[in-house]
């Protein structure tokens, strides 16, 4: 089963990418953008079937290394 | 006096240390990431480097290698260990020293030398030190430190705040803060002080003909006190 998983800055963690990335777009004339956050997305293909285990299993996963929780949110979008 | 240096797969600062720890009296060992037992130590270093090609966030690949759950529990039992640069970010990562080390507020790779102002002499790494500022070097692009307010609280209160940037005269002001660190904070202990994160490389400052010698103050003084 497939899990996807997004990583994203806390609100108030300083994202210079993101404000990088801001400036960039604003330069080549998109100007209706307020804020962008940079993050990080993941698909994990896992040996369990059944939804809630398997998903407990990716937020496990989250907790442990792929989100380091003093500065990242995790958020698990998907399951297929 | 006996000491450990890890190397993981994309360390490079490890030599570096090697040769500075024998320079200044110990008996060096070199530790790889995939052992399981670390050598009798009475320190271990985390070097600098590039570990695991930086992949997912500095330092987090590294920190669950096999070598580090002997590293952790040598820590936690008040082993002394120091982690430099990408050793730092090990630390923070292992949790073993609160925080995180963001990419440097102004996006650029800083390489250069820097003067910190030690803030606390209370513990085996600065006691007896005669210096308050040592020049030293740093090359990161991940050494902004940041931490949450309660963090910060705690840290202040539990006087674990080891060294700041600062300039030659010990101002520690925003303009001589070279990344983006909370408060110049450029390294820091862990509650017990055991353990030292710092971003500069006192291993890269031991050669007058290299470099500065402020890096032999420090590792003169810290075999020193360990003895």
């Amino acid at each position: 089963m497939k899990i996807s998983a997004i990583i994203t800055l806390k609100k108030d963690v300083l994202d210079p990418q993101g404000k990088v990335i801001h400036q960039a777009l604003d330069g080549m004339g998109f100007k209706d953008v307020n804020e962008i956050r940079q993050g990080k997305y993941f698909e994990i293909d896992v040996k369990e079937n059944d939804p809630k285990k398997a998903k407990e299993l990716v937020e496990d996963m989250c907790k442990k290394l792929l989100a380091n929780l003093v500065i990242e949110n995790y958020k698990i979008i998907g399951t297929q | 006096m006996k000491s450990s240096v890890i190397t993981f797969p994309g360390s490079n600062c490890d030599r570096d240390m090697d040769v500075a720890l024998n320079k200044f009296g110990f008996k060096n060992k070199m530790v790889w990431h995939a052992d399981t037992e670390l050598p009798k130590s009475d320190l271990v270093v985390l070097p600098g480097g590039f570990s695991y090609g930086d992949y997912l966030r500095c330092g987090s690949m590294a920190s669950k290698s096999k070598i580090m759950k002997s590293v952790i529990n040598f820590a936690n039992s008040g082993g002394m260990v120091m982690g430099i640069c990408n050793g730092f970010q090990i630390l923070v990562e292992t949790g073993l020293v609160p925080g995180v080390l963001l990419r440097n507020k102004y996006l650029e790779f800083i390489c250069k030398n820097v003067f910190v102002k030690i803030n606390n002499k209370n513990n085996t790494y600065f006691k007896n030190i005669n210096n308050n500022i040592l020049e030293l070097h740093v090359a990161h692009n991940e050494g902004n430190y940041f931490c949450t307010n309660d963090q910060l609280k705690e840290i202040e209160d539990n006087d674990q705040i080891a060294i700041n940037y600062c300039n030659k005269d010990g101002q520690i002001e925003d303009q001589f803060n070279p990344n983006g660190s909370i408060k110049n904070i450029a390294g820091i202990f862990n509650k017990e002080k055991n353990i030292l994160g710092m971003m500069p490389h006192p291993e890269r400052m031991i050669d007058k003909s290299l470099s500065s010698e402020d890096g032999s103050i420090f590792f003169k003084n810290l075999i020193n006190n360990i003895k």
